[in-house]
């Protein structure tokens, strides 16, 4: 009886096939999606951070670090962008908790599906949540004067690059989810991510003014490429370097965490 | 539906659809399950009974795959939970305190996201669905969100979901606490029809009410060790039935009420402290000799009722000491 002794085609071979998962993530992207439906306050985030950030920015700040609301608009909108995806990429790692929580895992992990399904369906609805939140963004921006200065590839170009990096970003949030105990905790060291992340960062403010070291910061934070990215396809200008940079660092957060998301989810269920 | 192989017959017999061998499962110094032998036969209901911490949820995880056994052996309908789990997760269906429905989608919402996850197609998947909120009558709540529904209806949407992919072998842990008598005897037809249509069940509870009710056989644990196992009536006899307790409308009757019930052949003691006759039963028509007996000697009957062996009597009789959590003392089912 014991599992030496099975032939080899006794061990699981019912391998799930390419097509069955793609409809297992489907089916889980639908409920994901539902969910919001059921709880349109879960939206909140994504649609008001957006308005309410560039509301604050662009009246309150805007004269004193650019001297005129309009060259300020320019100046943080596209910064903004990046940092929209990145705060709704944490919220993943809430969602996964409490489906941890509530026993709703449970129920999935005793049905025959891929064990990815579950998290590649989390990053499909947060994909959608998160086109919403930068057509929110960007309509509104250009509400209050933004011009787009290059056309409408860039636009998509720069919304892409800001969800690249915030898909990036959802396996960390992942990790969180599934490594602390509640939701509340989920919330809480996500903010304290996410909160020096994005000040400390050329989004809402250039750098030159600030002490050396939080330059040094600001220089190497991936934010700050992302926002020179986005504003480099909004307003035109040199991009090269910070799109690398960009793409770069998604590229290795996702090779360095998404594994071990992986890991982590597998050794939980 | 694809992926269920014959079940191989070098691992148990054909006719067992849970053979668990020698299972341990520790957490730190705590032993969860210690060496965990039973068998579950084909088309039948085994009842897993054992107070809270008896190992009976951890044992429920490790056949459904989401726990990994330290030690030992499992087939559930012949795959093995090591190398066969998703084989073997096409053979179950779990309804457990834990493994649960989502709250904010609707009842049909949550059946039919189980449907697609099973493989059926959408229209198969919408139709699977529409037919348990039928049968489960929960056809006029399907469009709430599962938060709203009451604990019974709840319980029911979890049998339901359970049942979607028709599985060969059920899982129902708990499938009553917290529940009140009406909507545990809802969930009980429930399940008594499920078997009535073939498939197994392994069912844990606290109560031996509820495993008299529902199971076949029964396997008694406490501290993860099996102390008993046996058909009902076997540990039945083992532990002593059901007790017939007599109210007279005298109480000053009591004495000859004994004695002429035992003239008759008939074991009967009383307690003048609370005015109760008290007979053993020991077959199914000894109730009705009793009121019989009594009828036709005048005596007047102002309420009888059967008392089973409670869980705590059944682990002071097998054990020897009282059960390691905390259960209700004694059950009650009134039958007049």
């Amino acid at each position: 009886m014991s599992a030496a002794t099975l032939a080899p085609g006794h061990l699981d071979d019912s391998r799930i096939g390419l097509r069955a998962n793609l409809r297992h993530v489907g089916a889980l992207t639908r409920r994901n999606l539902m969910r919001i439906k059921a709880d349109p306050e879960s939206m909140l985030d994504a649609l008001l951070i957006p308005i309410i950030f560039t509301l604050l920015f662009v009246y309150v700040f805007g004269g004193a670090v650019s001297g005129s609301q309009q060259d300020y608009i320019q100046y943080m909108v596209p910064g903004l962008l990046g940092s929209t995806g990145l705060n709704l990429a944490m919220s993943v790692g809430t969602g996964l908790n409490s489906d941890f929580q509530t026993g709703v895992m449970d129920r999935f992990r005793t049905l025959p599906i891929g064990r990815s399904a579950v998290l590649m369906s989390k990053i499909a609805a947060e994909t959608c949540r998160a086109l919403l939140s930068f057509t929110i963004l960007i309509a509104f921006s250009m509400m209050l004067g933004l011009e787009i200065r290059t056309g409408f590839l860039e636009v998509l170009a720069a919304i892409g690059l800001s969800l690249l990096f915030g898909m990036s970003i959802v396996w960390i949030s992942m990790l969180l989810g599934m490594s602390l105990r509640s939701a509340q905790a989920v919330q809480g060291v996500g903010m304290l991510v996410i909160m020096p992340l994005q000040f400390g960062s050329s989004i809402f403010a250039p750098t030159t003014t600030m002490p050396g070291w939080l330059q040094t910061f600001t220089k190497y934070n991936p934010l700050s490429a992302l926002a020179d990215a986005c504003r480099g396809l909004i307003n035109g200008g040199a991009l090269a370097h910070s799109v690398t940079i960009v793409v770069v660092w998604s590229l290795v957060i996702t090779a360095v965490t998404a594994p071990l998301a992986v890991a982590r989810f597998r050794k939980r269920t | 539906m694809t992926g269920i192989a014959t079940a191989p017959n070098d691992r148990g017999s054909a006719a067992n659809a849970v053979e668990v061998r020698g299972i341990v499962k520790h957490y730190g110094e705590t032993k969860a399950l210690d060496g965990v032998d039973l068998t579950v036969r084909e088309g039948t209901v085994l009842g897993l009974l054992g107070p809270n911490g008896a190992g009976k949820t951890t044992l429920v995880r490790v056949l459904s795959t989401l726990i990994k056994p330290d030690a030992g052996t499992a087939f559930v309908g012949g795959y093995d939970v090591l190398s066969q789990p998703k084989q073997l997760r096409r053979t179950i269906g779990l309804t457990g305190q834990y493994a649960s429905v989502d709250e904010l989608l609707s009842g049909y919402e949550n059946l039919y996201l189980i449907g697609r996850l099973l493989d059926l197609s959408g229209k198969e998947a919408k139709a699977r669905a529409a037919e348990l909120l039928e049968r489960f009558s929960l056809t006029e709540a399907a469009k709430r969100p599962a938060k709203t529904y009451s604990g019974g209806m709840r319980r029911r949407l979890d049998l339901a979901a359970s049942m979607i992919g028709r599985p060969k072998v059920l899982y129902l842990d708990e499938p009553t606490t917290g529940l009140d008598p009406r909507t545990r005897n809802e969930v009980w037809d429930e399940v008594q029809r499920m078997v009535g249509e073939g498939s197994t069940v392994l069912l844990t509870t606290q109560y031996m009410e509820e495993a008299e009710q529902l199971a076949h056989e029964l396997t008694v644990i406490d501290r993860g060790r099996v102390i008993a196992n046996g058909g009902i009536e076997e540990l039945k006899t083992q532990v002593g039935g059901r007790t017939l307790q007599v109210r007279p409308v005298r109480p000053a009757e009591l004495p000859e009420m004994a004695r002429c019930l035992n003239e008759t052949g008939i074991a009967a003691t009383f307690s003048a402290d609370n005015g109760l006759l008290s007979v053993p039963l020991t077959g199914d028509e000894q109730l009705t000799a009793v009121v019989g007996v009594l009828g036709t000697r005048g005596f007047g009957i102002a309420g009888i009722h059967t008392e089973l062996p409670s869980l705590d009597e059944v682990f002071l009789t097998i054990t020897g000491k009282p059960a390691t959590g905390t259960v209700p003392t004694r059950t009650k089912e009134p039958v007049a």
